[in-house]
């Protein structure tokens, strides 16, 4: 088992609101400059704490969006149904405000470009967030080590990053994209347009004999059919790193 | 104090004022799952506990001779390393006294193993006195495997990273031993009172 690098307390630093981007009607990414951020690996999250002006805090975990090499720091947060802090974050941060974070968290759920077998990628609506961090790291770093995303929204409106993950695709030696969308679909659409399920991952995964790397992010429910369907598939278990998350997840 | 978030009014529960939510927690009424890798599904009669020393074996259970252990209800607020807690959650386990009644060891730590190769460490005196179980059921119903079935750890005083889930053991050592997460950051001991999610807090 690796080991993390030993190292001392995370403290709360601030950041800067440098420029917020709507992704999808409920979605944003939130561009931070933080002057004392340490640097991440892509995969990581930070923790965000809120602070009311009777002391009242609210701490949750985003995923971080932004690739290692980035200069500024990205989180892209889905406004969820009474989030607390979601709400907040999607509907009242402005530029110019401050955000206290603390990280980056999290080793396991890692790629460094350079690591060996073929990247696949398996996405359930937000979940994309630690995942488009490693395709933007993979570009960065001139990853030649192939690619592969499979990406399941409700709708083509719901899709996050739709427009750089086109660009991505279309560039040199860029990841394919393969999208599913489970609700409704944009005339003449070609793609899937059902639930990532057995026989999608099948057609989807790479060969176990190639010795993958997958990463599966998305709601409970979702990462325990797409894990579990590779699993089906030969992948071993340990070559299938997981991320839950959302209202239902953890 | 930290920095005011400008706009921030936030949402206090009133079950904060009661004192159950640890320092940086919210409440959650569902039941949200945190794993590292695919679920593993083991057959109960695939399933065996064990308790170990660093060479042997001491002690082995079937899945039928563990559930012919004393078994007790357990209810407990359990909180997450994630943020969020859960109030009054009721499960039925054996605990770990009744494991460990009459072994002979000078161990000073446990280092939990599950299936997937998960593992997590405690101080022998956290699981021992009524503070720690091996957990079957939740709810009234056997433990589903998302949720750490056939059988789980149950230690709810510490962040629940360390209530391993598919637990297949205990392995009593004479030092401390970080565990997986332990391993990534995050704290040794992880008592949320002290707000220790992280390395070093």
């Amino acid at each position: 088992m690796a080991r993390a690098a030993v190292r001392g307390r995370l403290n709360w630093t601030l950041g800067e609101v440098v420029e917020l981007t709507d992704e999808t009607p409920r979605v944003r990414t939130i561009f931070l400059e933080v002057p004392e951020w340490p640097g991440h690996r892509a995969g990581q999250h930070v923790d965000v704490r809120l602070t009311a002006e009777d002391g009242y805090q609210a701490q949750r975990s985003y995923s971080i969006a932004s690739a290692p090499e980035d200069g500024r720091l990205a989180i892209t947060v889905e406004r969820l149904p009474d989030g607390e802090v979601s709400e907040y974050l999607v509907g009242e941060l402005r530029r110019g405000d401050m955000l206290e974070l603390r990280g980056p968290i999290g080793g396991y759920f890692v790629w460094e470009a350079g690591s060996d077998g073929p990247l696949l990628l398996v996405a359930g609506g937000s979940g994309i967030v630690p995942l488009m961090s490693m395709l933007r790291h993979r570009r960065a770093s001139d990853g030649t080590v192939g690619a592969r995303l499979l990406y399941s929204s409700r709708s083509w409106d719901e899709v996050i990053y739709r427009d750089e993950l086109e660009r991505l695709a279309a560039g040199s030696n860029g990841p394919e994209v393969i999208h599913t969308l489970t609700r409704s679909q944009p005339p003449g659409w070609k793609g899937y347009a059902r639930r990532v399920d057995g026989a999608m991952l099948a057609e989807a995964a790479w060969a176990t004999a190639s010795m993958p790397m997958t990463f599966v992010c998305g709601p409970t429910s979702f990462v325990e059919s797409v894990a579990g369907g590779l699993v089906l598939l030969g992948y071993p278990s340990n070559t299938v790193k997981t991320e839950r998350f959302g209202p239902t997840g953890g | 104090m930290g920095y005011i978030s400008r706009g921030f009014r936030g949402k206090r529960a009133s079950e904060r004022e009661d004192g159950r939510l640890p320092p940086g927690q919210y409440l959650e009424d569902r039941f949200p799952v945190l794993s590292a890798g695919p679920t593993p599904h083991t057959p109960p009669d695939e399933w065996s506990f064990a308790i170990e020393d660093e060479t042997t074996k001491l002690r082995t259970w079937s899945w039928e001779q563990f559930r012919a252990l004393p078994s007790e209800d357990i209810r407990a607020d359990i909180h997450c390393v994630t943020k969020w807690t859960k109030l009054d959650t009721s499960w039925e386990g054996v605990s770990i006294d009744t494991l460990l009644d009459g072994v002979e060891h000078n161990a000073t730590h446990v280092l939990a193993f599950s299936d997937g190769d998960y593992t997590t460490n405690l101080p022998l005196e956290d699981v021992l006195d009524g503070q720690a179980w091996v957990a079957f059921a939740y709810d009234g119903q056997p433990l589903e495997a998302e949720h750490g079935g056939p059988a789980r750890l149950l230690v709810p005083h510490l962040y629940f990273w360390k209530s391993a889930k598919w637990v297949r053991g205990l392995r009593l050592m004479d030092h401390d031993e970080p565990g997986f997460w332990e391993s990534y950051g995050y704290h040794i001991y992880g008592d949320p009172w002290r707000e220790q999610r992280y390395a070093g807090d």
